[in-house]
């Protein structure tokens, strides 16, 4: 189960004017929340009016030999850190959850890298969700925005008062098959349908797959048989250096022979810790994996992994 | 953790727990693949890894995350687990 000690982190994104802000608004004043302190990199038009609001400068320091996805935010490890202090000297009340709200075109994998590779803040803090939102009328807009679809845990499609979201919802669903996915408006959601997200258990079978500017597509895999976890390591690893850059997202619940599932997620390439969960969520115990990616091939990736998988056994 | 970076991190997701003998399976299934491509993994004192070629030529490597740098490196090619011929190979 996740870290009770550590401070949850509720990551929004999406696109400039997607909504993001005023979802936060929203949310702030639901009863359900608590304490919560809010980093933000921009002050835009919708104002959050909150007595812990912080602002940041997007600040990426790419890491030497990282690619794009595991650099750090330093800009957020600073924020997170002094958050921490001032807290703990009294200077701002015991907050009990931090949303980041990033920039229109952040890629969220450096800021879910920060929160999980950062000595301090991965100390302190666990990654709850990552909730994307999607404008109704403007739908995906370049690579940015699927990249953030594919992260998320949960995707609101905003302003469905202008334009009717039901396809948009669908195709969303079918891109990110992990994601909890609704229309909302005015960032009127319930904060429990996009929080703990992260640990949400992926679908056992993929919808029929969906195509995003001709390349990008969900592919799931589901396996009778329980697997090595120590093959899978090896296996996924190898994938994640291999194909890192196709690969957006990989999402699982597997059985490796205990009595509940492992939950793994990864956004690009950094994984969160494993998650041994005590019971699977009914009474499928079959191992169900869902790859977001280019050129991905659920046929391929099957074959690979039991091969894998074979020797261990052998 | 990051595949690519889990240097960074105390200890690599894929590694976590497992202790000795845990190690020692994971080494002997990664030579399993290794040896598709000319490659060879030892622990060394149960806290890092040499990685070897067939020329000699060799790297330490922390974790999985940086062993598949370094062996794509040392291959001079990428190592796909996908790829046909090493799935046959290993089923």
């Amino acid at each position: 189960m996740p870290d009770a000690s550590k401070l949850p982190v509720v990551v929004v994104t999406g696109f400039l004017g997607s909504g993001k802000t005023t979802l936060i608004s929203r949310l702030l004043e639901h009863p359900a929340l608590g304490e919560t302190a809010v980093i933000v990199n921009e002050l835009g038009e919708v104002g959050i009016d909150h007595h812990l609001l912080r602002r940041v400068d997007e600040r990426t320091v790419l890491l030497k030999n990282g690619c794009v996805c595991c650099s750090l935010r330093g800009d957020l490890a600073e924020e997170l850190r002094e958050l921490l202090s001032r807290r703990e000297r009294g200077e701002i009340p015991r907050f009990e959850r931090v949303v980041v709200e990033t920039t229109g075109v952040a890629d969220p994998g450096p800021v879910a890298y920060t929160l999980l590779a950062e000595p301090v803040v991965r100390h302190h803090y666990r990654l709850e969700s990552v909730v994307a939102t999607v404008d109704a009328v403007l739908g995906l807009r370049g690579p940015e925005s699927v990249r953030q679809v594919a992260a998320a845990d949960a995707v609101v499609v905003t302003k469905p008062d202008l334009a009717e979201p039901g396809p948009l919802v669908e195709a969303l669903g079918r891109l990110n098959p992990a994601a909890d996915v609704a229309a909302a408006s005015f960032g009127a959601v319930e904060p429990a349908r996009l929080f703990a997200g992260s640990e949400r258990e992926p679908p056992l079978v993929a919808p029929s797959p969906a195509h995003v500017g001709e390349e990008i597509r969900a592919v799931s895999v589901v396996l009778d048989e329980p697997l090595d976890w120590t093959a899978f390591g090896i296996w996924l690893t190898m994938l994640l250096q291999a194909r890192g850059q196709d690969v957006l997202r990989v999402k699982g619940l597997l059985d490796v022979g205990g009595d509940g599932p492992v939950l793994l997620n990864a956004v690009q390439h950094v994984v969160h810790p494993p998650v041994h969960l005590d019971a699977w969520p009914d009474g499928d115990r079959r191992s169900r994996l869902v790859f977001i990616g280019r050129g991905l091939d659920a046929s391929a990736i099957e074959t690979s992994l039991r091969a894998f998988d074979a020797a261990s056994r052998g | 953790m990051c595949a690519l970076c889990g240097a960074l991190a105390s200890e690599h997701w894929a590694e976590a727990g497992g202790g000795r003998r845990a190690r020692v399976f994971r080494v002997r299934l990664v030579n399993r693949v290794l040896g598709q491509f000319g490659l060879r993994l030892d622990d060394w004192g149960g806290r890092i890894y040499l990685l070897r070629d067939l020329k000699g030529r060799s790297a330490v490597v922390s974790d999985l995350g940086s062993l598949w740098v370094e062996a794509e490196r040392l291959a001079g090619r990428p190592l796909d687990p996908l790829d046909p011929e090493l799935v046959r190979a290993l089923a």
